[in-house]
């Protein structure tokens, strides 16, 4: 399904030839609250190639939402360029947006976001039909994404069946479904216990490691921890980009 | 893939039970009244019509005007009534067969000591029976010959309703304090008015009410081959001389008919009075199709999340657009089904109360596959419509916007 999915192990040791997925450019973007303008990020600068864990970092209230709403192209900036896999998101139509979206970035929200009307099996299988897949392809596959995180036994339960983890267990075997290099999740560990929460990051990391790009937005310092990239906010600004040595 | 969408659609309207049934109320009350309305007046314009098949295309039908007004009764009130005279014109013109006059007027009938003002039809035995064979039938006794000036025929109500005691062959009615003996029985011919009267030789009623040359009405019978409208104009022509009128006016005081004008007369006022009827009815379909609207704008309102979501996960604005579009006409859909059933039913139960209660066979239900079928694409549309804008409004939301939306 993915174009270059076959390479994604090599990219991992091969970081100086990784492919740029997604670029931010002088990217600035203001909210009108009533008369004044609040400047949520401002001057942002990010290049994130394939292969990277990243934990962007920062206190509420200091941009990290409007970051996470940016690199994942969900909204359009106010001044500065985002590229995705190379294409200006500013100058496609939002379908087109809607489309690459769906097929390069899965989302995981702090509140699940499932649809409460469909099965385990079927919010799984819903990214899917967006794109087009056959009935029986869509079913296969989300079957086994959902047996991938441990929930082969729930299929056919509705989200409110299910608990916190579970839920978001669902969560990331949907955001899986359309294959897509980057996985974005906004504060993924928020409404779990510490110990689900572990869990959820170290699945993030075994995604990593088969070379998914990972993207986290936190507060929790200890969720950044397993992450190979911290990028810290403040102010909506990048007050500090390190990488942590590998291991390896 | 449509199936999938249809299926989500589905699911949500599930989701809010108690209102998708009350948005789809709104539709079954509009269809249903339509469907019943519909099918009334296609019932009735199909009595119409075979009331008219059965009169026969090659009838000519002359009636008195006066002020404007077309009816039997008018003639004598004209200035310038029907009369025997016209009718010996008729019966000169070439292409016509035969001709009768018919007299009508109410009088008062008395059956053992039961009075009733009836209407009473004077007929010329012979030609009459000649040009209304059909629906001069009798379950009983016999028709009226030229020389029964005291004997009468009695139409079913008549006979079996309109007097407490029934009344058989051979009992004596007074009409105006002359008696008559009664010898035939008309069978139902599903006319209140004709089922309601009494006929008796039209020389008899000239007697009783002393003017010798009036008449309410004339027939005229073609020759077969003969062209109606041509004979018809002769008629128009000849009468209009013996009047003095001008011959490039309508006639005044009379109005020739050929049966197939007459059920153009007749279909044209049918269907004036089935347009209003269901225009009327379409005012409750366009506030369901409002009800619906407002119901979509609730819904998306709600789920303005949901569309985040789907918009996150890549769903396209035509996706979003399908899922909705779908559930509108759903709703319409559902409301067709039900309410068609509901026409149906009611259109039934009409022909039924009619039938009981006003002894009438013109109000008819009539059963026509189109109509329903028309009705449900009707209503799917209704409901597709009053979603668009709805639906095009959410599938415009932006994901991040419609995310954060609590």
């Amino acid at each position: 399904m993915s174009r270059d999915g076959g390479v994604a192990p090599q990219s991992l040791i091969l970081r100086n030839i990784m492919t740029e997925l997604i670029k931010l450019q002088n990217v600035c973007k203001d909210y009108e609250m009533g008369d004044s303008i609040v400047k949520a990020i401002c001057n942002i600068n990010l290049v994130i190639k394939q292969g990277e864990f990243i934990a962007i970092l920062g206190p509420s209230g200091s941009g990290k939402s409007t970051m996470m709403n940016m690199v994942g192209a969900l909204d359009l900036t106010t001044r500065g360029d985002i590229f995705l896999r190379g294409i200006d998101i500013e100058h496609i139509s939002e379908s087109e947006l809607a489309q690459i979206r769906g097929k390069d970035i899965g989302f995981v929200f702090q509140t699940f976001n499932l649809i409460p009307t469909l099965t385990a099996l079927e919010n799984v299988m819903l990214p899917m039909l967006f794109h087009d897949y056959p009935r029986k392809e869509r079913f296969e596959r989300a079957e086994k994404l959902l047996e991938r995180v441990g929930l082969s036994h729930r299929l056919s339960h509705f989200p409110n069946e299910l608990s916190g983890g579970e839920r978001q267990r669902v969560a990331i075997a949907r955001a899986l479904a359309n294959e897509p290099k980057i996985i974005l999740a906004d504060e993924p560990t928020g409404n779990l216990d510490s110990k689900t929460g572990e869990e959820i990051i170290t699945f993030f990391s075994e995604l990593n490691k088969e070379g998914k790009t990972i993207i986290i937005v936190t507060h929790d310092n200890e969720v950044a921890k397993k992450a190979k990239r911290i990028i810290r906010i403040k102010d909506g600004q990048i007050i500090e980009d390190k990488f942590i040595k590998e291991k390896k | 893939m449509l199936y999938d969408f249809f299926i989500l659609a589905l699911n949500n309207l599930k989701r809010r039970k108690l209102r998708s049934w009350l948005t789809v109320i709104g539709i079954v009350i509009g269809i249903a009244a339509v469907v019943g309305l519909i099918s009334i007046g296609q019932g009735l314009q199909e009595a119409v019509n075979e009331q008219f098949a059965s009169l026969g295309a090659d009838k000519i039908t002359i009636m008195g005007k006066a002020g404007g007004m077309i009816s039997p009764f008018a003639s004598e009130i004209s200035s310038k009534p029907l009369t025997e005279r016209d009718i010996e014109i008729i019966r000169e013109i070439s292409g016509v067969e035969i001709v009768s006059g018919l007299l009508m007027k109410s009088l008062e009938a008395e059956f053992k000591g039961e009075k009733k003002n009836i209407l009473v039809y004077g007929i010329e035995p012979e030609e009459y029976s000649e040009m209304f064979e059909s629906v001069y039938t009798f379950y009983k006794g016999r028709a009226l010959d030229s020389e029964d000036k005291s004997k009468i025929i009695l139409g079913y109500n008549v006979a079996n309703k309109d007097f407490e005691k029934k009344i058989g062959v051979g009992d004596k009615i007074k009409i105006n304090e002359r008696e008559f003996e009664v010898v035939g029985l008309l069978e139902k011919i599903g006319d209140p008015s004709d089922d309601s009267s009494i006929i008796l030789n039209i020389d008899s009623l000239k007697e009783m009410i002393g003017n010798e040359e009036i008449v309410s009405m004339i027939f005229a019978k073609i020759n077969p081959g003969a062209d109606i409208d041509k004979v018809a104009e002769e008629i128009e022509k000849q009468m209009k001389k013996e009047r003095d009128e001008k011959l490039n006016e309508e006639p005044k005081t009379f109005v020739v008919q050929t049966s197939e004008q007459l059920l153009e007369a007749f279909g044209n006022i049918l269907g004036i009075v089935q347009a209003v009827l269901v225009g009327i009815a379409a005012i409750s379909l366009f506030v369901g199709g409002v009800g619906i609207m407002n119901t979509m704008y609730t819904s998306i309102l709600e789920r303005t999340k949901e569309i985040g979501i789907m918009k996150a996960i890549g769903a396209k604005n035509t996706n979003i657009l399908t899922i909705f579009l779908f559930e509108a006409g759903l709703i319409g859909l559902i409301g067709g089904v039900i309410g068609v059933s509901i026409g149906i039913g009611i259109a039934k139960a009409t022909e039924l109360i009619a039938m009981e209660a006003l002894g009438t066979r013109w109000l008819k239900a009539s059963a026509n596959l189109s109509i329903y079928i028309g009705a449900l694409i009707f209503a799917f549309l209704i409901g597709v419509i009053s979603g668009t804008i709805p639906a095009l409004r959410a599938s415009k939301l932006k994901p991040v916007d419609a995310l954060r939306y609590e």
